[in-house]
């Protein structure tokens, strides 16, 4: 290979650095403009400035506090996202081992169902489930946000295959000295199995943090609503104030940056991972 | 004893899959039945009348609803403006990022942070980006660009602009998501080939032409189709940027059913639409797997 000069490097890195700050402006805008007082936004909105920080103030921070109730906002996603991903690592990890270790009448036909069940997404069965749920009465709840996400036909799959791949012979060494399945799921097979848990509570994250069809669909009150309902309903409440809706967004989304920075390389792997699929 | 453990592993086999089945049963299988089956009778919700089985009434009823064809066909510009123009990014950035330089890492996060944004905060942020006047930024920048002759438009309010700023915004939040893929995909072309091909005094052209695009193929074909499929579940962008509008030119299927479900009460005829658009995700999905059926044929 014939070594590359210091000048195609510097070229592709300043072609790299200019292509990343178009590229981000629209992230540089909402955390300058959310630093600002509401009238300079939209003055310095359509030029340059819109990207500087030309005043600074934490006014609009206060003011999404007071003026909607974030906090409740950042509570229930939190809660509904957290307890998704939670219960779902355990129930669809329990399903991925039994597919892919134990033997068990039937097993294979219903692999193959829940295979089959990958490619219906939310979209395709949102209104007969939220019939359901108003037969059910579960509108308006928490409940509702979370039970129907729990089981993930995709999450069992990656879990499955993952497990296909892992060795055998420490699971069959346990058996032998008497250990029973559910030891040896939690003693030998969940500690060699980090990277698809990661994958599968990233992906699920991601999903869940972002939701709003099903959460527009099912919920009415603030009480139980999540951030992404928060930020519509706040960027049609009059005044319509760009500082604080930005304010509203940068934190919204830090938290989720902040998962993302200190597991940066799961979530590209994760992605990665998607795919295989199919 | 062999006997024994198998018993315990059929017991426990059924405690491991009973949680997770239950839950695809009740929120996957019954309702995916229940869609088909409403779809074929009068049922709306708070009506007085009893639930009649009226056949494809419903179907006949949405293709010929001026709405629902608009929604279809938006459904369909919007995959033909969002496919070529976000494959095409994302596997341009793949290409740019995988060089043997460092900090290569720093840029591929760069690229990838507004896949982590929510679609309803990035909405929001583009609608002011889009706003018309001075204090639209690509408007200002389309007036700069050419000399004074742009006239400033109301994007999210113009029926020919509304359904490409809306692509546009989609492609700035999803690019981050492919170029990952392909980027994993073309760390996993074998490095021998292009060792060979330069022994054979290949050009780079030649070996993105030769090696590196049929290389990729699979990933591809899975990055293609996977954006089609998520530019028929568009909805997010929708809902907060324009509603639909001006004049159905952003309507899409789910924007419709969720409405006719939700606004109108209209639940059958919500259902009727769902069940359009998933054989539409089934067509694409067995498109896929045909496709990379054949690949593997060919090796």
């Amino acid at each position: 290979m014939r070594r590359r000069t210091w000048l195609t490097s510097l070229t592709i890195y300043t072609a790299l650095a200019s292509i990343v700050f178009i590229f981000l402006l629209p992230v540089l805008m909402m955390v300058s403009g959310s630093l600002k007082p509401d009238a300079r936004v939209l003055v310095d909105a359509g030029s340059v400035a819109g990207f500087i920080p030309t005043q600074m103030s934490t006014q609009n921070y206060q003011d999404v506090l007071t003026r909607v109730p974030f906090m409740r906002y950042l509570f229930n996603s939190t809660l509904i996202t957290s307890t998704i991903v939670l219960c779902g690592l355990l129930v669809n990890s329990l399903a991925g081992y039994a597919f892919a270790r134990l033997r068990w009448p039937g097993r294979d036909r219903l692999l193959l169902a829940v295979i089959a069940l990958m490619i219906i997404p939310l979209e395709a069965i949102a209104v007969p489930l939220f019939y359901q749920v108003t037969l059910l009465g579960w509108r308006n709840t928490y409940l509702v946000q979370i039970v129907p996400f729990i089981a993930n036909a995709f999450s069992i799959y990656l879990f499955y295959s993952f497990f296909l791949g892992l060795p055998k012979e420490l699971e069959e060494a346990a058996r032998i000295d008497g250990a029973g399945p559910l030891r040896i799921f939690f003693s030998i097979v969940v500690p060699n199995a980090r990277p698809v848990f990661a994958t599968v509570a990233i992906l699920t994250f991601l999903t869940q943090w972002g939701s709003l069809l099903w959460p527009l669909m099912v919920t009415h009150s603030e009480a139980v609503r999540p951030l992404p309902l928060g930020i519509a309903a706040f960027y049609t409440l009059p005044p319509l104030q760009w500082g604080d809706i930005f304010a509203f967004g940068v934190m919204m989304v830090v938290p989720v940056l902040l998962v993302f920075i200190l597991f940066q390389r799961w979530f590209v792997r994760g992605v990665a991972t998607t795919g295989l699929k199919g | 004893m062999t006997n024994q453990l198998q018993r315990q592993d059929r017991i426990v086999a059924r405690v491991f899959v009973l949680p997770a089945l239950a839950g695809l049963l009740c929120f996957v299988l019954l309702p995916f039945a229940l869609a088909v089956i409403l779809s074929l009778t009068n049922l709306r919700l708070g009506s007085p009348l009893a639930i009649e089985f009226i056949g494809i009434e419903q179907y006949r009823r949405i293709f010929t609803d001026t709405a629902f064809l608009h929604a279809l066909t938006n459904n369909m510009l919007f995959a033909l403006i969002v496919v070529p123009l976000q494959t095409g990014l994302a596997l341009s950035l793949a290409l740019l990022i995988n060089q043997p330089l460092r900090g290569m890492v720093v840029f591929r996060t760069l690229f990838f942070m507004p896949v982590v944004f929510p679609l309803s905060l990035v909405s929001v942020i583009w609608v002011l980006l889009l706003a018309p006047g001075a204090q639209g930024l690509f408007n200002n920048l389309l007036e700069f660009l050419s000399l004074g002759v742009w006239q400033s438009r109301d994007f999210l309010h113009d029926t020919a602009w509304a359904l490409p700023a809306i692509a546009l915004t989609s492609v700035w939040q999803g690019v981050g998501f492919q170029m990952v893929i392909l980027l994993a995909a073309l760390q996993s072309v074998p490095q021998e080939l292009y060792e060979a091909a330069s022994v054979d005094g290949a050009n780079k052209r030649q070996q993105l032409l030769y090696i590196t695009l049929p290389q990729l193929r699979n990933a591809l074909v899975f990055v293609v189709l996977v954006t089609t499929i998520l530019a028929f579940r568009l909805f997010d962008q929708v809902q907060i940027m324009t509603q639909g509008g001006p004049q159905y030119a952003t309507t899409t299927v789910m924007y419709e059913a969720v409405n006719a479900a939700f606004a109108s009460q209209q639940v059958a005829k919500a259902a009727a639409m769902t069940v359009v658009f998933f054989v539409i995700v089934l067509l694409l999905t067995l498109l896929q797997r045909q496709l990379l059926k054949q690949e593997r044929v060919v090796e």
